[in-house]
Formats: C-alpha cells, sequence, structure tokens
C-alpha cells in the first residue's frame, strides 16, 4: 500500500507544482493510513521532499540522457508502483506530466482521471471531482480499478509542509525500445511559463498590434508573472501560438490572471477560468469579462497599462 | 501511407452546459455538435498528407448513430472512409481499447488523436491506444513531416518545443499549431456530394473494457458581481490585490 508522486524538476530545482502534488499525495497517504513516495528523475538533490510528507524518495538517475524521455519514465514509474503496490500515481498538470501519466495508466488499464480539483471524496470507491467541459463544469468520477492514476490541477490544493520520514530507495532507470527521439530542444528565452506562473498577464486585440507588446511585456516583468494572449491575437502572427490560452490553446490556472483588451469570449474564458483571481482592463463595459472578473477597470489600456507598470515599479522599488 | 484519424464529437464551443436525469447526464437540447477542434487539427495534417504524398486517411469514431454526420462532414472535408464502432463510450479506457482492437486488424503507419476532447478534457485516448499497441505517442504533436525514410515531428511543451524524429508506426496528439487555422478545410459542395458516395461502414464494438464512472456533474458557483476601480485610482487596485485577494 503505498501513494507515488511524480517529481519534475527544472535546473535541479524542485518546481512548485511538485511541491503541491507531494502535499496532495500525503493528505491521501494520511487519509487512507499508507506512504507515501516520491520519484524523481536526474534530480540530485531531494532532501526538501522530507518536508513535504514523503516518506521514501526514488531519485532515478537518468546517467546521459539529458531530454525527456515519455517511454523510460513512464514504463519506470510503472515498475515503482507495482513493486510498492501502490494505490494511487499522482501527476502535475504540466505538459510533460500529462503526458506521461496516461501511458503509466495505460500499462496496467488503470483508472486515470485528469484536471482533478481536490482530495478524493471517498477511497472506496476512489471519487475524484474533476473539471469538464474545459472548465464549464465539473464530475464526480469513480475507479473501478485498484490502481488510480491522477493529475491534480494546478493551484488546487496549495503547498503544505509536513515532515515524512524521508527514507530513500534506489530503482533503476527503465531501458526503452522507441525510436521516436528527441534530437533537441527550443526554449523560449528564460520566461516564466504559463504552467508554472502564480500570475499571467494576458492581451487581446484591443492591443491593436504586436509593437503595443511592450505593455504586456513590462508588466509582467514588473510582477515576475508569464505572457499570453487570446486566440486572433496568435492567428494573425502577432504572437507565438504557445502564447495563446483558452479552449483551443492553453489552459491556465493561475492566482491571478489580468486581461488587457480581451472581450472574454466564451472560448477565452472557458480556458482561464480555473484562475483564483481575475482582473481585466477593457474600454467597452459591456465587454463580456466583466462578468466573469473579480475585479474590473473600464478604460484605455493606453493609458491605464503604463499607469499600473508605474506604480508597481514603485511599490517594489525597481 | 494508411492514417487514421480519431474523431470525437463534442458540442459546439459556445454551448451552454446544462445536465438533465438529476445531474447525471449532459443535456444536448439545442446543442450543435462539432468535430473536437484538436482532431480537426490533425484531420487537416491527415488531408495534407494525402495531397502530397497520396495517403489513404480513414476516421472512426466510436459512439451511437447521432455521430453520423460528424463523420460525413470528415468525409466532406477530404477523408477517403469512415468507420463508426457502434458503442456509447463509456470513458477513455474503453475508446481506447476499441480503437485498438480496430487498429489490430488493419495495419495504419499513423494514428492521430487530438490532445484532448474539449467535452470530458480526458488528455488520454492518443496514450492509451500507443500503449496497447505498443508503439510510440506523442504528444501535443505541432508538426510531423517526411524526411526520406523517418519523420521530423514537434512537440510543444511548456516554455517551448523538442524537436523529435522517429519512424512510423506512431500516435500522435494533435493540437493548434500541427497546421494553421487558415489551413482548416471547409467542405464544398462538390465535397458535400462526394461524401454521400463514400463508405460509412459501421462495426460492432469487441470485449468492453472500462476504469472508470461518471457518477454526476455540476456547474460551478454562481460568481459574485466584478469590483470597478475607477481608471485614475490605480493605487486602489493594487491595494485590492495586495490586502484583499492577496494575490500580489
Ligand atoms: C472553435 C473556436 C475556438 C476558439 N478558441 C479560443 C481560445 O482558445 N482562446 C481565445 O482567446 N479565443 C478562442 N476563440 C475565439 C473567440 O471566440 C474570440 O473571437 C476571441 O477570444 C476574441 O479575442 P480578443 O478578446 O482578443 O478580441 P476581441 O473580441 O476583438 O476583443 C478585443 C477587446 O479589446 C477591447 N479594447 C479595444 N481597444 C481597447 C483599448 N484601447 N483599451 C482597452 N480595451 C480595448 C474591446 O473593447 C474588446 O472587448 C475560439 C473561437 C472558436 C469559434
Amino acid at each position: 500500500m503505498s501513494v507515488i508522486v511524480y517529481i519534475e524538476s527544472q535546473d535541479q530545482e524542485i518546481k512548485k507544482s511538485s511541491l503541491e502534488v507531494a502535499s496532495y499525495g500525503r493528505a491521501i497517504a494520511d487519509a487512507s493510513g499508507t506512504e507515501l513516495i516520491a520519484v524523481s528523475f536526474g534530480l540530485d538533490d531531494t532532501s526538501i521532499l522530507k518536508h513535504y510528507g514523503v516518506d521514501l524518495i526514488y531519485a532515478i538517475s537518468t546517467e546521459e540522457e539529458v531530454y525527456f524521455n515519455s517511454d523510460r519514465l513512464s514504463t519506470t514509474l510503472a515498475k515503482i508502483a507495482s513493486e510498492e503496490g501502490s494505490q494511487i500515481i499522482v501527476f502535475s498538470s504540466s505538459a510533460n506530466a500529462r503526458y506521461i501519466a496516461p501511458l503509466t495508466a495505460a500499462k496496467y488499464e488503470a483508472a486515470y482521471f485528469s484536471n482533478v480539483i481536490g482530495l478524493p471524496l471517498s477511497y472506496k470507491p476512489l471519487t475524484v471531482k474533476r473539471s469538464c467541459f474545459t472548465n464549464k463544469a465539473f464530475n464526480l468520477s469513480t475507479s473501478q480499478k485498484d490502481l488510480a492514476v491522477l493529475s491534480l490541477s494546478s493551484n488546487s490544493f496549495g503547498i503544505i509542509e509536513k515532515e515524512g520520514k524521508g527514507l530513500s530507495k534506489s530503482s533503476a532507470y527503465q531501458e526503452s525500445t522507441s525510436d521516436l527521439k528527441v534530437r533537441s530542444v527550443e526554449k523560449t528565452a528564460n520566461k516564466v511559463t504559463i504552467a508554472d506562473a502564480d500570475i499571467v498577464v494576458s492581451g487581446g486585440r484591443g492591443l491593436k498590434g504586436p509593437e503595443h507588446w511592450h505593455l504586456i511585456e513590462d508588466l509582467a516583468n514588473v510582477l515576475g508573472a508569464a505572457t499570453a494572449c487570446s486566440k486572433p491575437v496568435s492567428d494573425m502572427g502577432w504572437r507565438p501560438h504557445s502564447e495563446h490560452v483558452g479552449q483551443t490553446g492553453k489552459p491556465v490556472a493561475s492566482n491571478l490572471y489580468i486581461a488587457i483588451g480581451v472581450s472574454g469570449a466564451i472560448q477565452h474564458l472557458a480556458g482561464i477560468n480555473s484562475s483564483k483571481v481575475k482582473v481585466v482592463i477593457n474600454n467597452d463595459p459591456e465587454a463580456p469579462f466583466f462578468k466573469a472578473a473579480d475585479y474590473g477597470i473600464v478604460g484605455d489600456a493606453f493609458e491605464v497599462v503604463p499607469t499600473l507598470i508605474e506604480k508597481l515599479k514603485a511599490l517594489k522599488g525597481v | 501511407m494508411k492514417i487514421l484519424v480519431c474523431i470525437s464529437t463534442v458540442p459546439d464551443t459556445t454551448s451552454k452546459i446544462n445536465f438533465v436525469d438529476e445531474n447525471r447526464a449532459f443535456d444536448t437540447q439545442g446543442v450543435t455538435f462539432i468535430i473536437n477542434p484538436n482532431d480537426e487539427f490533425g484531420l487537416t495534417r491527415a488531408i495534407w498528407f494525402q495531397q502530397k504524398e497520396g495517403a489513404e486517411v480513414t476516421v472512426v469514431t466510436v459512439g451511437d448513430s447521432s455521430c453520423e454526420p460528424i463523420l460525413r462532414k470528415c468525409l466532406a472535408i477530404g477523408a477517403d472512409r469512415a468507420i463508426r464502432i457502434d458503442t456509447v463510450p463509456q470513458d477513455g479506457l474503453s475508446v481506447a481499447s476499441q480503437l485498438a482492437d480496430l487498429a489490430k486488424r488493419e495495419a495504419f503507419d499513423l494514428i492521430i488523436t487530438g490532445r484532448e476532447s474539449i467535452d470530458y478534457n480526458g488528455g488520454m485516448v492518443g496514450a492509451m491506444l500507443a500503449t496497447f499497441l505498443k508503439i510510440p505517442y506523442l504528444a501535443n504533436c505541432i508538426h510531423i513531416e517526411k524526411e526520406g525514410d523517418r519523420y521530423n515531428l514537434e512537440r510543444e511543451m511548456d516554455g517551448g518545443k523538442e524537436l523529435l524524429n522517429g519512424s512510423l508506426p506512431l500516435v500522435i496528439g494533435a493540437q493548434k499549431g500541427l497546421v494553421e487555422e487558415k489551413d482548416l478545410i471547409i467542405p464544398n459542395m462538390r465535397g458535400i456530394m462526394q461524401a454521400r458516395q463514400k463508405p460509412l461502414d459501421v462495426i460492432q464494438p469487441q470485449e468492453i473494457k472500462v476504469a472508470t464512472a461518471v457518477e454526476s456533474f455540476e456547474k460551478p458557483p454562481a460568481k459574485g458581481p466584478v469590483k470597478l476601480i475607477d481608471p485614475t485610482n490605480i493605487e486602489g487596485l493594487i491595494d485590492l490585490l495586495q490586502n484583499e485577494a492577496k494575490v500580489l
């Protein structure tokens, strides 16, 4: 009996979403009276995991492998889950985690639940609440299997410090016969990603053209935020596709979402609705976004945003 | 080259989402159904391979007869033939296992699923299907092109993209970026006429496997009204974000 959490890191630092997943796994382990096991890959220092409730740590050495290998990762996770007799494996909702979670589940024809938004409502059978219809609704789903794989929606549980046993164990990084191989990675210049960001600043067609995007970038910089955009903005090539958020773009579940010159079409709102606090700046008081937002300014972005940047800079002393 | 594109039928993106039967079922009253947008990007790329390299494009859906108009639409867009596996899907595993049974009988070189469907947002069918077929899966695929006898592919990840190389058979999870929005094909009269003549085969499901069940649905709680701040009072906004919402 045990709960497994998949730990992700970037540049040898454990991601915040993984600390959230560990905290969540701890709560499940407590509720079901079992141990919490963490599995990390290519991470040298795993000592902090003990403070987020982890009892046993598998720090898998990925040796010469520098790229993300979905096959080797999911096979290794599945093997550990079977050796440890785990009932639940928890992943974050990062793109990588959502890639390997269903691969891991499929190896045992396990139950897989994505977009889980809180602790299970029962354990026998396992029942979870997850979002569906791109955040327009939720459903309660039950597992009919002994093993369930969950991917937890970001910022839906929070990070909770709690001491675990912090023991460690080793296991081999499983081989792969797949000939689908990563050749290289192109990273968007050292920026906060939408998936990892606490704050996302998003611009719409109301900004009139790519030449005005310094407003979005400057605001994002002073807030340490990621930048995003509406679909037409990426369709017109003002911004890269990777910034397109909404029903057909990336999902956003940040703590703060600031929409500037975005009308708030149903498809846009669907993708960003699980953000905790929403702010809209739009010169049209009838824009649908005002119905979805917590705070709003009816005003011209070209006047409001520069002032907002200036005041925030003064506040942060930069 | 034989391509299979797996199609999910979903409510139009502007649909009002309501539930009936004591919140146990989705209310289809007045809802228009469309090809799942992610699947449509995949289908469009498949048609590109058909036109460029003579690929044969088959579309498949797991569902009852209400899905047939959507399959006809795929044929009008340019698919060569359609298959409907006649069972109402219960979860992602049930869909993936039916598709795997079909794919084991017919050797497809490339199988395309959407990154996720916009109704259940499971994001699992492609990965499970590939696992059952013991072939590789590439999620969030934004590029696939032939180079010699191999393929160059790209995956969008958080904060960038990966460039990959692999060979067929392969399953990919399609999404926006695999083709541009402007390349999506709107069926013309000729396509619609031809679609009527193309084969749409209905086949019986194999052993039904299920891992999860939806017990009930609920809608998010109604949201309170927006707090409006005067555009001359930016400090007021910052103060609310810091001290009321506590997000700064
Ligand atoms: C199948 C489908 C899927 C879709 N998926 C998505 C999706 O995933 N994401 C998405 O975003 N959209 C999506 N859309 C498109 C969506 O319907 C809207 O068209 C789109 O979101 C509108 O983008 P926008 O808000 O930037 O532009 P607009 O609707 O043009 O809004 C611009 C806003 O800027 C305001 N404005 C103008 N000037 C100023 C100024 N000086 N200062 C302040 N405000 C100003 C205007 O009042 C207006 O409200 C989808 C559509 C379809 C059909």
